[in-house]
């Protein structure tokens, strides 16, 4: 029993990793930005989300609003910050990332204060049993809102023109530049994307944990760059493996070797150890 | 000279010795390593244990410079593996693993931390002449590395590794070299910040501490030894001269990072060099 439990907790918590990492991913396959400022729109997108929804009283408007504003506030951080840096040396955009995400964490403290936000009234907190297993409505609205947007997001990028367009920017710039595509357009929308999946992450995340803090998304941010990096940078399908994997060995670390190493350190762990196996992450991209 | 502005400068010191040794690693040969403040710790951590059983103080800094150094030295064959981008990820990595293995270890403290660490048995000013005199020591050695044929073999590697193996410079060894000396020095300045404060904890070797190293290279300028000593002096006094930026001290850090990168990606040596050239021209 305690076997499937851990199983569902890496799952739930898998799944949210994944919808973090898989914009982060998308975006490095385009600008090879490491963007660490990435946590900093998850964060973003919990605290609009606990305060839209305390204001409207609706939570779907709230994660569709905090989808959306993340949203824009991902396609500025493109402009502003990373168009300017990209003929740079990588390191450039990467420090600048993690200063940009540094500046909005003490902004979120300013702004929304120190202690943390909750939602007034917690909603989808009710017990669901399910052969014995106890859950809660929002751990399996989380699993299904992550699979079904996953899901949107492959169909989008297999099946339609818009998606074509993506994947052919990522593969050479150049040659779909000459075919019509406007890579600047796709760069938008990849980061709008991405940023708006972040934020909705927050919002479940907040949703499952009822506190929404400045620093909470701290460690989601750094495990998703490791998780980036596991499933070979800028491959999507690798992304979405290296965060389930990661999820259920989270789980099942924390518990069987917990007195060695920090939750948090397991992923790290796992990293090194596969890179040093493998330089190039699970699943190599070309 | 008072007690506060003598335990400041001793601050300042072992930061310089930090951002300078980091500059080896990152500026002089390439590598970026994001997990800088682990080997800060090791030292701290190894000086902490072997002072606590009696050993002397100039017997307990030299174990925490080799431990570190060692540590460092295999932290270094990553480099070998990986490169940029994934290099950036490891080392972090490997300042997550360092606080996530020493929280959980009963003999290092665990979140408590290791206090008590025996006193250096000087007075607080002799104290800081050692401090700065390792610092100045640092600044010279690295100032040596600069011009000699190393600094050279650096500057290659950093600039393109494979035409640095063309060349027929064995690239390998040059980053191993650069992260053995890099880690060893700050091995050294942890064992000094862990004399100072006698107290130490896990966090203060984390992440954050790391960036804050980066920053202040990343400030002075990348590569540049005297932009670096300079962007530490300033990053570590500015919040003590404006006690009311420190609670923002963070937030001041961050958008400094990012302004600099965004603005003027060469740091602080990059824009005096900007200047000496417009009065030249």
């Amino acid at each position: 029993m305690l076997f499937i439990e851990l199983f569902i907790q890496g799952l739930i918590q898998g799944s949210t990793y994944a919808i973090i990492a898989v914009g982060l991913t998308l975006i490095y396959g385009l600008l090879r930005v490491l963007h660490v400022a990435h946590a900093g729109l998850f964060t973003l997108g919990a605290y609009l989300g606990v305060v839209l929804t305390n204001q409207t009283g609706s939570l779907s408007l709230g994660i569709l609003l905090a989808a959306l504003i993340s949203g824009i506030v991902g396609m500025a951080i493109y402009r502003l910050v990373y168009e300017p840096m990209l003929s740079k040396p990588p390191y450039v955009a990467l420090i600048a990332s993690i200063g940009l995400y540094i500046g909005m964490e003490e902004i979120f403290r300013l702004v929304f204060g120190p202690f943390g936000m909750s939602f007034s009234s917690a909603p989808l907190q009710d017990i669901v049993v399910f052969f014995g297993i106890h859950l809660r409505t929002c751990q399996i609205i989380t699993v299904v809102t992550n699979v079904v947007l996953l899901g949107i997001l492959a169909w989008i990028a297999q099946r339609t023109r818009i998606g074509t367009g993506w994947r052919a920017t990522v593969d050479d710039p150049q040659m779909s530049a000459c075919f019509g595509i406007n890579p600047i357009k796709v760069r938008y929308m990849v980061f709008f994307t991405g940023s708006a999946l972040a934020a909705v992450a927050g919002v479940m995340v907040a949703l499952l944990t009822n506190i929404v803090e400045p620093t909470m998304g701290a460690v989601p941010s750094y495990k998703s760059l490791a998780i980036i990096v596991l499933g070979g940078l800028g491959n999507v399908f690798g992304t979405l493996i290296a965060s389930l994997v990661l999820g259920i060995l989270e789980a099942f670390g924390t518990i069987y070797i917990g007195d060695l190493l920090d939750r948090d350190a397991i992923a790290f762990a796992f990293l090194i150890i596969v890179l040093m196996i493998k330089p190039t992450g699970i699943f190599t991209s070309r | 000279m008072g007690l506060y502005e003598i335990s400041l400068a001793t601050g300042v010191g072992i930061y310089i010795i930090l951002a300078v040794s980091l500059n080896m690693i990152t500026g002089y040969c390439g590598q970026i390593s994001l997990g800088h403040a682990a080997f800060y710790g090791i030292g701290a951590y190894t000086v902490a244990l072997l002072s606590k059983i009696g050993w002397p103080i100039y017997l307990t800094l030299g174990a925490g410079f080799l431990a570190a150094g060692i540590i460092g030295t295999i932290v270094g064959l990553t480099s070998l593996r990986v490169r940029e981008d994934f290099l950036a990820i490891v080392t972090m990595g490997v300042a997550f693993l360092f606080v996530g293995i020493v929280r959980q270890q009963e003999f290092l403290g665990g979140e408590m931390g290791i206090s008590g660490i025996p006193s250096h048995g000087m007075s607080k000013l002799a104290y800081l002449g050692l401090v700065l005199f390792f610092a100045v020591l640092s600044i010279l050695f690295s100032w040596y590395v600069k011009r000699s044929w190393m600094g050279f073999a650096f500057d290659a590697v950093a600039d393109d590794e494979d035409t640095a193996k063309v060349l027929g410079l064995d690239v390998k060894a040059y980053k191993l070299t650069a992260f053995a000396m890099g880690t060893a020095m700050a091995g050294l300045a942890g064992g000094l910040y862990a004399y100072y404060t006698r107290f130490i904890i896990p966090d203060t070797f984390g992440f954050i501490e790391s960036i804050t190293i980066l920053s202040m290279v990343a400030v002075g300028g990348i590569g540049s030894i005297f932009g670096v000593v300079f962007a530490t002096i300033l990053l570590v006094l500015m919040p003590e001269f404006f006690r009311f930026i420190n609670d923002y001290k963070l937030l001041l850090y961050g958008v400094l990072l990012f302004s600099v990168m965004r603005f003027a990606p060469e740091g602080l040596s990059g824009f005096f060099k900007l200047l000496v050239r417009r009065k030249d021209g």
